[in-house]
Protein backbone atom coordinates (compact mmCIF):
# COMPACT_ATOMS: atom_id res chain seq x y z
CA UNK A 1 0.00 0.00 0.00
CA UNK A 2 1.57 3.30 -1.07
CA UNK A 3 0.53 6.94 -0.70
CA UNK A 4 -1.69 6.80 -3.79
CA UNK A 5 -3.54 3.79 -2.36
CA UNK A 6 -4.02 5.67 0.89
CA UNK A 7 -5.29 8.73 -0.93
CA UNK A 8 -7.70 6.56 -2.91
CA UNK A 9 -9.04 4.80 0.22
CA UNK A 10 -9.49 8.10 2.04
CA UNK A 11 -11.16 9.75 -0.93
CA UNK A 12 -13.53 6.90 -1.75
CA UNK A 13 -14.89 6.66 1.78
CA UNK A 14 -16.60 9.94 1.05
CA UNK A 15 -18.44 8.91 -2.09
CA UNK A 16 -18.18 7.81 -5.70
CA UNK A 17 -19.48 9.76 -8.69
CA UNK A 18 -22.61 8.81 -10.62
CA UNK A 19 -21.58 9.66 -14.17
CA UNK A 20 -20.41 8.17 -17.46
CA UNK A 21 -16.75 7.65 -16.48
CA UNK A 22 -16.61 7.76 -12.67
CA UNK A 23 -13.11 6.26 -12.36
CA UNK A 24 -11.86 8.98 -14.69
CA UNK A 25 -13.37 11.65 -12.43
CA UNK A 26 -11.73 10.09 -9.35
CA UNK A 27 -8.42 9.81 -11.23
CA UNK A 28 -8.45 13.50 -12.13
CA UNK A 29 -9.10 14.47 -8.52
CA UNK A 30 -6.17 12.43 -7.28
CA UNK A 31 -3.75 13.10 -10.13
CA UNK A 32 -3.81 9.48 -11.33
CA UNK A 33 -5.07 7.94 -14.53
CA UNK A 34 -8.29 5.98 -14.97
CA UNK A 35 -6.68 2.56 -15.53
CA UNK A 36 -4.50 3.03 -12.50
CA UNK A 37 -7.50 3.79 -10.28
CA UNK A 38 -9.27 0.63 -11.44
CA UNK A 39 -6.16 -1.51 -11.00
CA UNK A 40 -5.45 -0.13 -7.56
CA UNK A 41 -9.02 -0.80 -6.45
CA UNK A 42 -8.85 -4.33 -7.81
CA UNK A 43 -5.62 -4.87 -5.94
CA UNK A 44 -6.86 -3.47 -2.64
CA UNK A 45 -9.94 -5.68 -2.85
CA UNK A 46 -7.88 -8.78 -3.68
CA UNK A 47 -5.53 -8.08 -0.79
CA UNK A 48 -8.58 -7.59 1.43
CA UNK A 49 -7.43 -4.13 2.48
CA UNK A 50 -10.86 -3.12 1.27
CA UNK A 51 -13.79 -5.35 2.23
CA UNK A 52 -16.25 -3.71 -0.16
CA UNK A 53 -16.58 -1.22 -2.96
CA UNK A 54 -20.02 -0.16 -4.12
CA UNK A 55 -23.37 1.10 -2.81
CA UNK A 56 -23.97 0.61 0.93
CA UNK A 57 -27.59 -0.33 1.29
CA UNK A 58 -29.71 0.48 4.32
CA UNK A 59 -31.06 -2.96 5.26
CA UNK A 60 -34.14 -1.82 7.19
CA UNK A 61 -35.20 0.60 4.49
CA UNK A 62 -35.28 -2.33 2.08
CA UNK A 63 -37.94 -3.88 4.28
CA UNK A 64 -35.76 -6.56 5.79
CA UNK A 65 -35.03 -7.36 9.39
CA UNK A 66 -31.71 -6.74 11.11
CA UNK A 67 -30.74 -7.43 14.68
CA UNK A 68 -27.87 -8.14 17.03
CA UNK A 69 -28.32 -11.09 19.37
CA UNK A 70 -26.22 -12.70 22.07
CA UNK A 71 -25.87 -16.10 23.71
CA UNK A 72 -24.21 -17.29 26.89
CA UNK A 73 -22.49 -20.49 25.85
CA UNK A 74 -20.64 -22.86 28.16
CA UNK A 75 -17.07 -23.69 27.19
CA UNK A 76 -17.74 -27.37 26.49
CA UNK A 77 -20.62 -26.62 24.10
CA UNK A 78 -19.02 -23.72 22.26
CA UNK A 79 -18.13 -25.53 19.02
CA UNK A 80 -21.46 -27.36 18.88
CA UNK A 81 -23.42 -24.12 19.34
CA UNK A 82 -21.24 -22.32 16.77
CA UNK A 83 -22.12 -24.98 14.20
CA UNK A 84 -25.85 -24.68 14.91
CA UNK A 85 -25.88 -20.87 14.77
CA UNK A 86 -23.65 -20.53 11.71
CA UNK A 87 -25.78 -23.00 9.76
CA UNK A 88 -28.55 -20.37 9.50
CA UNK A 89 -28.06 -18.42 6.25
CA UNK A 90 -29.67 -15.45 8.06
CA UNK A 91 -26.64 -15.25 10.38
CA UNK A 92 -24.45 -12.69 8.60
CA UNK A 93 -21.71 -12.25 11.20
CA UNK A 94 -20.88 -14.15 14.35
CA UNK A 95 -18.19 -13.14 16.85
CA UNK A 96 -16.81 -14.76 19.93
CA UNK A 97 -16.31 -12.14 22.65
CA UNK A 98 -14.51 -12.21 25.97
CA UNK A 99 -17.51 -12.02 28.29
CA UNK A 100 -20.16 -14.15 29.97
CA UNK A 101 -22.25 -13.23 26.90
CA UNK A 102 -19.66 -14.79 24.63
CA UNK A 103 -21.38 -15.27 21.28
CA UNK A 104 -22.72 -12.26 19.35
CA UNK A 105 -24.31 -12.57 15.96
CA UNK A 106 -26.07 -10.35 13.45
CA UNK A 107 -29.24 -11.63 11.82
CA UNK A 108 -30.24 -10.20 8.44
CA UNK A 109 -33.55 -11.46 7.10
CA UNK A 110 -35.79 -10.67 4.16
CA UNK A 111 -38.70 -9.86 6.43
CA UNK A 112 -39.04 -8.54 9.97
CA UNK A 113 -41.19 -11.56 10.86
CA UNK A 114 -38.35 -13.94 9.97
CA UNK A 115 -36.20 -12.50 12.81
CA UNK A 116 -38.63 -13.85 15.40
CA UNK A 117 -38.75 -17.23 13.68
CA UNK A 118 -34.97 -17.63 13.42
CA UNK A 119 -34.54 -16.68 17.09
CA UNK A 120 -37.15 -19.27 18.10
CA UNK A 121 -35.44 -21.90 15.96
CA UNK A 122 -32.02 -21.15 17.47
CA UNK A 123 -33.47 -21.35 20.98
CA UNK A 124 -35.13 -24.64 20.18
CA UNK A 125 -32.05 -26.21 18.59
CA UNK A 126 -29.59 -25.01 21.24
CA UNK A 127 -31.77 -25.05 24.34
CA UNK A 128 -30.29 -21.62 25.16
CA UNK A 129 -31.96 -18.26 25.62
CA UNK A 130 -31.26 -15.82 22.79
CA UNK A 131 -30.90 -12.23 23.99
CA UNK A 132 -32.30 -10.18 21.13
CA UNK A 133 -30.94 -6.64 21.03
CA UNK A 134 -32.34 -4.87 17.97
CA UNK A 135 -31.30 -1.25 17.72
CA UNK A 136 -33.83 1.19 19.12
CA UNK A 137 -31.99 4.26 17.93
CA UNK A 138 -28.97 4.81 15.72
CA UNK A 139 -26.79 7.72 16.81
CA UNK A 140 -24.00 7.32 14.32
CA UNK A 141 -22.72 4.95 11.69
CA UNK A 142 -19.92 5.29 9.21
CA UNK A 143 -16.70 6.57 10.67
CA UNK A 144 -14.15 7.32 7.98
CA UNK A 145 -10.85 5.56 8.53
CA UNK A 146 -7.61 7.38 7.97
CA UNK A 147 -5.54 5.05 5.78
CA UNK B 1 -41.26 2.23 -3.44
CA UNK B 2 -38.84 -0.20 -5.03
CA UNK B 3 -39.90 -1.86 -8.26
CA UNK B 4 -38.57 -4.98 -9.97
CA UNK B 5 -35.78 -3.14 -11.73
CA UNK B 6 -34.61 -1.51 -8.48
CA UNK B 7 -34.50 -4.92 -6.84
CA UNK B 8 -32.53 -6.35 -9.77
CA UNK B 9 -30.14 -3.39 -9.51
CA UNK B 10 -29.66 -3.97 -5.77
CA UNK B 11 -29.01 -7.64 -6.40
CA UNK B 12 -26.46 -6.81 -9.08
CA UNK B 13 -24.57 -4.33 -6.87
CA UNK B 14 -24.81 -5.64 -3.31
CA UNK B 15 -21.48 -7.46 -3.78
CA UNK B 16 -19.89 -4.40 -5.41
CA UNK B 17 -19.65 -2.19 -8.48
CA UNK B 18 -18.06 -3.46 -11.71
CA UNK B 19 -14.42 -2.45 -12.12
CA UNK B 20 -14.84 -1.41 -15.74
CA UNK B 21 -14.28 2.04 -17.21
CA UNK B 22 -18.05 2.49 -17.53
CA UNK B 23 -19.45 0.55 -14.55
CA UNK B 24 -23.00 1.89 -14.93
CA UNK B 25 -23.03 0.83 -18.58
CA UNK B 26 -21.87 -2.63 -17.55
CA UNK B 27 -24.78 -2.84 -15.11
CA UNK B 28 -27.16 -1.46 -17.72
CA UNK B 29 -26.24 -4.24 -20.12
CA UNK B 30 -26.79 -6.87 -17.44
CA UNK B 31 -30.20 -5.45 -16.58
CA UNK B 32 -31.37 -4.63 -20.09
CA UNK B 33 -31.88 -0.91 -19.40
CA UNK B 34 -29.84 2.14 -20.38
CA UNK B 35 -26.95 3.55 -18.32
CA UNK B 36 -28.80 6.83 -17.69
CA UNK B 37 -31.55 4.85 -16.00
CA UNK B 38 -29.03 2.97 -13.82
CA UNK B 39 -27.51 6.28 -12.71
CA UNK B 40 -30.90 7.83 -12.10
CA UNK B 41 -32.17 4.90 -10.05
CA UNK B 42 -29.00 4.85 -7.93
CA UNK B 43 -29.34 8.61 -7.40
CA UNK B 44 -32.98 8.21 -6.30
CA UNK B 45 -32.00 5.52 -3.79
CA UNK B 46 -29.18 7.73 -2.48
CA UNK B 47 -31.59 10.65 -2.06
CA UNK B 48 -34.11 8.51 -0.18
CA UNK B 49 -31.46 6.94 2.07
CA UNK B 50 -31.93 3.40 0.76
CA UNK B 51 -28.30 3.73 -0.26
CA UNK B 52 -26.31 5.30 2.59
CA UNK B 53 -23.40 6.12 0.28
CA UNK B 54 -21.40 4.69 -2.60
CA UNK B 55 -17.76 4.04 -1.85
CA UNK B 56 -15.23 1.78 -0.19
CA UNK B 57 -15.21 0.01 3.16
CA UNK B 58 -11.68 -0.54 4.42
CA UNK B 59 -10.77 -3.56 6.48
CA UNK B 60 -9.77 -1.65 9.58
CA UNK B 61 -7.51 -4.50 10.76
CA UNK B 62 -5.49 -4.09 7.57
CA UNK B 63 -5.14 -0.35 8.26
CA UNK B 64 -3.56 -1.13 11.62
CA UNK B 65 -6.63 -0.82 13.87
CA UNK B 66 -6.08 -4.17 15.57
CA UNK B 67 -7.95 -3.50 18.80
CA UNK B 68 -11.70 -3.31 18.48
CA UNK B 69 -13.88 -3.17 21.51
CA UNK B 70 -17.63 -3.16 21.85
CA UNK B 71 -18.17 -0.81 24.77
CA UNK B 72 -21.53 -1.09 26.52
CA UNK B 73 -23.02 1.47 28.88
CA UNK B 74 -25.88 1.52 31.37
CA UNK B 75 -27.20 5.04 30.80
CA UNK B 76 -30.25 6.62 32.43
CA UNK B 77 -33.06 6.24 29.90
CA UNK B 78 -34.08 9.89 30.01
CA UNK B 79 -30.58 10.98 28.96
CA UNK B 80 -29.65 8.25 26.50
CA UNK B 81 -30.69 10.07 23.30
CA UNK B 82 -28.82 13.24 24.12
CA UNK B 83 -25.70 11.40 25.32
CA UNK B 84 -25.80 8.83 22.49
CA UNK B 85 -25.66 11.66 19.97
CA UNK B 86 -22.59 13.10 21.70
CA UNK B 87 -20.83 9.72 21.83
CA UNK B 88 -21.64 9.05 18.17
CA UNK B 89 -19.93 12.31 17.26
CA UNK B 90 -16.58 11.23 18.75
CA UNK B 91 -13.98 10.59 16.08
CA UNK B 92 -13.02 7.13 17.34
CA UNK B 93 -16.55 5.67 17.53
CA UNK B 94 -17.61 3.86 14.35
CA UNK B 95 -21.13 2.84 15.39
CA UNK B 96 -23.33 3.96 18.25
CA UNK B 97 -26.71 2.46 19.02
CA UNK B 98 -29.33 2.35 21.72
CA UNK B 99 -30.42 -1.25 22.36
CA UNK B 100 -32.86 -2.86 24.83
CA UNK B 101 -31.81 -4.03 28.28
CA UNK B 102 -32.48 -7.60 29.42
CA UNK B 103 -32.77 -7.18 33.16
CA UNK B 104 -31.40 -8.49 35.41
CA UNK B 105 -28.69 -10.16 33.31
CA UNK B 106 -27.99 -7.34 30.86
CA UNK B 107 -28.40 -3.76 31.98
CA UNK B 108 -26.52 -1.98 29.17
CA UNK B 109 -28.59 0.14 26.77
CA UNK B 110 -25.95 2.09 24.84
CA UNK B 111 -23.41 0.41 22.54
CA UNK B 112 -20.40 2.13 21.00
CA UNK B 113 -17.76 0.41 18.87
CA UNK B 114 -14.33 1.82 19.70
CA UNK B 115 -11.26 1.16 17.59
CA UNK B 116 -7.58 1.67 18.17
CA UNK B 117 -4.14 0.36 17.41
CA UNK B 118 -3.83 -1.27 20.83
CA UNK B 119 -6.07 -2.30 23.74
CA UNK B 120 -4.60 0.42 25.92
CA UNK B 121 -5.53 3.00 23.27
CA UNK B 122 -9.09 1.60 23.16
CA UNK B 123 -9.34 1.70 26.94
CA UNK B 124 -8.04 5.26 27.05
CA UNK B 125 -10.81 6.21 24.59
CA UNK B 126 -13.36 4.33 26.70
CA UNK B 127 -12.33 6.51 29.66
CA UNK B 128 -13.09 9.60 27.57
CA UNK B 129 -16.60 8.28 26.97
CA UNK B 130 -16.96 7.55 30.69
CA UNK B 131 -16.06 11.15 31.51
CA UNK B 132 -18.56 12.43 28.97
CA UNK B 133 -21.38 10.27 30.39
CA UNK B 134 -20.52 11.20 33.98
CA UNK B 135 -23.07 10.28 36.62
CA UNK B 136 -25.75 9.48 34.02
CA UNK B 137 -23.94 6.18 33.43
CA UNK B 138 -24.17 3.62 36.22
CA UNK B 139 -21.81 0.94 34.90
CA UNK B 140 -19.93 0.01 31.76
CA UNK B 141 -17.89 -2.77 30.24
CA UNK B 142 -15.83 -3.53 27.17
CA UNK B 143 -16.20 -6.72 25.14
CA UNK B 144 -13.28 -7.56 22.88
CA UNK B 145 -13.81 -9.96 20.04
CA UNK B 146 -11.55 -12.97 20.36
CA UNK B 147 -12.56 -14.80 17.17
CA UNK B 148 -14.62 -14.25 14.06
CA UNK B 149 -16.90 -17.29 13.88
CA UNK B 150 -18.64 -16.24 10.68
CA UNK B 151 -18.53 -13.27 8.38
CA UNK B 152 -20.52 -13.23 5.18
CA UNK B 153 -21.86 -10.26 3.33
CA UNK B 154 -25.40 -9.18 4.13
CA UNK B 155 -27.72 -10.71 1.58
CA UNK B 156 -30.33 -8.02 1.37
CA UNK B 157 -32.65 -9.26 -1.31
Amino acid sequence: MDDNDRALINYLQGGFPLCERPYQVVAERLGLNETEVIERLQNLLEQKILTRFGPMYHAEKLGGGLTLAALKVSFDRFDEITTIVNAFPEVAHNYQREHEFNMWFVLATETQQRITEVIAEIEQQTGLKVYNMPKKREYFIGLQWEA
Amino acid sequence: MLDKIDRALIQATQAGLPLTTQPYHTLAEQLGICAEEVIQRLQTMLDSGIIRRIGVVPNHYALGYQANGMTVWDVESEHVDELGTQIGALDFVSHCYQRPRHLPEWSFNLFAMVHGKSRSEVEHKMEQIAVLLGTHCHQYQILYSSRILKKSGLRLI
